[in-house]
């Protein structure tokens, strides 16, 4: 697999359609450009990896990929060549930290209450940029104070929902369990809405943000191990991932990426993940979603993340939304908001999110949107941050559409 | 999720693009699946109806009827060469951002990167200005560090050209100094985007207008903006007291950026969805029709039923067609009929304009661009072939490419709405 994806260089055809979507290149020449830095500065590197620190300047966002006409797999190519510069340089305290969602949020939610108030403290946060690289204005998520996995083991001992035979395993990732637990406890109450049993086996990070900080060894044993977490509880169900990227990550980036392609646990479960918009549009496409939607009479911008399109599956979101009466949705007319994972959080980086995001920003201060919908988690949070609108997943508005409480 | 009655468009090249549009103005489900970005991007986004027959086309109009009774099996004579004018027309009233000007009734001579003039039928706004039909003094304007323009290139070629009573046409290159973010290496996408910013463009007028004599006529590259590209130009006019042209350049085309831009943007305003990077891998068939494409995904195939199938895949380099190492040609998607496949051996001959026994090879279809095998017979009743993948057209010799794209794309879609009354 890694031999087919460095080979897949010499389909290029110089065409530059690639250049032409980059939106780091766009903003910044501290990136030359997917083509430059992928297929072309590819061939002279040695089978070690020797890029120039250029290549850091990627953020991973994939929109090469996807538009290359040729099968060049850019965005795969220039993500390995990140990992040996990584290597070879070192991988900063910061880089390590990020790259470890699961850690931070062990960490700090027994503290909750005051890493809150650290992490919203403009003194502290310019204290932490100097100390750590983490920029002062970037969005950082709040600690929930409980976990996901604490509700979901509750739930499952209590919950007596109205079932019809189709069972799924809920991958939630880490920002559900330690940031966003009431987004889970919504996937999982429209999952059952529908009929659907969910169960939520012990998990942990799925390797992606590892991956994207270059620590390669350690994702491929993250997501490894998220494999056989998932598989063990999952008796063949469906695999539903509310997070667009960790759910590519498990689909399609751990073997085309990380080279796990021999890891038949993870290929068996990747085959079977599916995007929980997917999901449901799929459910929808067999006559066996709910659509008796009450009226949502709220303008949205729908923005389709770059991961999310990563997936290759359409927008199923977009056309789960089209389904509420009374809710205008309008297109996202960018292509990335800048963040891509933990890229915009870094000192050195910031500057250049901020701007591949203000595409979108302006959209929605021209459209003053009730709010944003988004697949992404750390998009929602540059989102919001950003532009001060309410940024949420999709299933928060079919689950106010379906009158669900918490 | 497809449900039943949609229609799938394969490929967002021209064909694709404008084929889906017609569909869903038609009040039409439309979903659009492409393995990648189409040719948009690679061309120089003016419509090339018909420029050589084999001489230089002063009016396609004129020349298109004994164009296709000497050429009958051409797309332009299958469908009947009054489609062309609808179509041209319909996408003059989709484009706005710039507005596209000319008919077929007579052919602009356009420059190109090279500095030679080229025959075609519609163009920007901001490019006709610069017709060498009547001849005129031009000043053709570099910008530092742009990639694959040469200004003194074009103008020294021009200079050798002559408008079509012989008049004479003068042309000279200036370089502006103007710097870019401290780049050196530069492509027109960076100078397009710097010149949506209206400070920008009174800098480079401000460099300029002290070196242009009082008849020029300004070319430049065409980077006049991306997202505003009309309001850029208008600018630049009234700044420099001056008609202003833009030159096509060689990829990535700003002006095909553009035009892609302006239609997808209006699919993505009548609901359709667009997936780009899941390349359509087959088909399943029955009765004669296909009933619905497979597309390759993140982590395996997706079915999507359709009620019918636009294949606009393009041709050779966009893989449209395919030809193997034993010199088999097929076309991969819904497994159609190849025909003009040269038998004997020879598939080129050596020189650049003979006509190539591979050159008109590709999908045959009848009037209603329905694709048929060998002995005529409609192969799938509900798919039509447009784009870069028929069979009986040379664009590159005829410069007919994106007119074949437009008309045939156009002409799919008003043949499968004409079906369903």
């Amino acid at each position: 697999m890694e031999d087919l994806i460095r080979a897949s260089l010499d389909h290029c055809i110089k065409c530059t359609i690639c250049e032409t979507v980059c939106p780091v290149a766009q903003v910044t020449p501290l990136f030359p450009g997917p083509k430059y830095e992928g297929p072309q500065a590819e061939r002279f590197r040695l089978p070690s990896g020797s890029a120039d620190a250029s290549v850091d300047y990627c953020s991973g966002c994939g929109l090469c990929t996807q538009v290359c006409p040729q099968g060049v797999k850019i965005a795969e190519i220039n993500s390995r060549a990140r990992a040996h510069f990584k290597a070879q340089k070192g991988v900063s305290v910061r880089d390590r930290i990020l790259a470890r969602p699961g850690l931070t949020g062990r960490l700090g939610t027994p503290v909750a209450p005051l890493a809150n108030r650290v992490m919203a403290n403009g003194t502290a946060r310019r204290l932490m940029e100097k100390a750590v690289g983490v920029h002062h204005a970037a969005p950082v998520p709040v600690y929930a104070g409980h976990s996901f996995q604490r509700w979901a083991r509750h739930h499952e001992r209590h919950a007596s929902p109205r079932l019809d035979g189709r069972s799924v395993v809920y991958f939630h990732g880490c920002s559900v369990n330690w940031f966003e637990p009431d987004l889970g406890r919504m996937v999982v109450a429209v999952l059952e809405h529908n009929g659907v049993e969910v169960k939520m086996p012990r998990q942990d990070c799925c390797g992606l943000p590892l991956q994207s900080n270059g620590l390669f060894d350690a994702a491929r044993r993250a997501l490894g191990r998220l494999a056989r977490d998932l598989s063990a509880g999952s008796a063949g169900h469906a695999v539903v991932a509310s997070s667009t990227s960790c759910g590519v990550m498990l689909k399609r980036e751990g073997r085309e990426i990380l080279g796990l392609d021999d890891d038949e646990t993870l290929r068996a479960v990747g085959a079977r993940t599916f995007d929980v918009c997917e999901y449901l549009l799929d459910l929808h496409g067999q006559g066996l979603l709910d659509t008796g939607f009450r009226p949502l009479p709220l303008t949205v911008i729908y923005h389709a993340a770059c991961q999310q399109r990563g997936h290759s599956m359409g927008t199923p979101a977009l056309e789960l939304l089209r389904l509420v009466p009374e809710l205008e949705v309008i297109r996202s007319e960018a292509d990335c908001c800048g963040m891509a994972g933990t890229y915009g959080l870094k000192k050195e980086k910031y500057d250049i999110g901020m701007a591949v995001g203000e595409r979108l920003f302006e959209q929605v201060r021209r459209v003053g949107p009730d709010a944003v919908a988004c697949d992404g988690e750390t998009c929602r949070w540059q989102i919001t941050k950003a532009t001060g609108r309410a940024s949420v997943h999709p299933v928060e508005l079919l689950f106010r559409a379906y009158g669900l409480e918490l | 999720m497809s449900g039943e009655g949609e229609i799938v468009v394969i490929g967002v090249g021209l064909a694709g693009l404008v084929a889906a549009l017609r569909l869903a103005e038609g009040g039409r489900r439309v979903r659009v699946l492409a393995k990648g970005v189409g040719s948009t991007h690679l061309s120089g986004a003016t419509v090339d109806v018909l420029g050589y027959a084999p001489f230089r086309v002063r009016s396609p109009a004129a020349t298109l009827p004994e164009f296709a009774v000497a050429n009958p099996h051409h797309p332009y004579a299958l469908m009947g060469t009054a489609v062309v004018d609808d179509a041209v027309t319909w996408l003059k009233g989709r484009l706005s951002n710039p507005r596209y000007v000319g008919d077929l009734r007579r052919n602009f001579l356009l420059p190109t990167a090279l500095g030679v003039a080229k025959p075609t039928a519609v163009a920007p706004q901001t490019m006709a200005v610069g017709d060498l039909t009547h001849g005129g003094c031009f000043v053709i304007v570099g910008l530092p560090g742009l990639k694959d323009f040469y200004p003194a290139l074009v103008a020294g070629n021009l200079g050798s050209t002559v408008g079509i009573a012989g008049e004479a046409i003068e042309a000279r290159a200036v370089d502006v100094d103007l710097t870019l973010d401290g780049r050196v290496d530069v492509g027109p996408l960076a100078y397009a985007r710097r010149l949506d910013d209206p400070a920008f463009r009174a800098q480079l007028a401000a460099r300029l207008h002290g070196r242009l004599g009082a008849d020029d006529m300004v070319g430049l590259p065409a980077v006049l903006g991306l997202t505003d590209a009309e309001q850029a130009w208008e600018e630049l006019e009234a700044r420099l007291e001056r008609p202003v042209f833009e030159i096509p350049t060689l990829p990535p085309s700003v002006p095909g950026v553009r035009l892609y831009g302006a239609l997808s943007g209006a699919l993505h305003r009548l609901g359709v969805s667009v997936t780009i990077g899941g390349e359509v891998l087959g088909a399943e068939t029955h009765g004669g029709r296909v009933t619905g494409v497979h597309t390759e995904t993140a982590n395996g195939v997706r079915f999507h039923a359709a009620a019918g199938v636009v294949l606009a895949t393009g041709g050779w380099a966009a893989g449209g067609l395919e030809m193997d190492s034993h010199w088999v040609v097929r076309e991969p998607v819904l497994g159609l009929p190849v025909t003009g496949i040269p038998g004997g051996g020879r598939r080129f001959l050596p020189g650049y304009f003979d006509h190539h026994p591979l050159a008109s090879t590709g999908v045959a279809v009848e009037g209603s661009l329905r694709p048929v095998d060998g002995d005529g017979r409609v192969v799938f009743t509900n798919v039509r072939v447009a784009g870069a993948t028929l069979a009986g057209a040379e664009p590159w010799k005829e410069k007919s490419g994106d007119g074949l794209s437009l008309s045939t794309g156009y002409h799919a879609a008003m043949s499968m709405l004409a079906e369903e009354d």
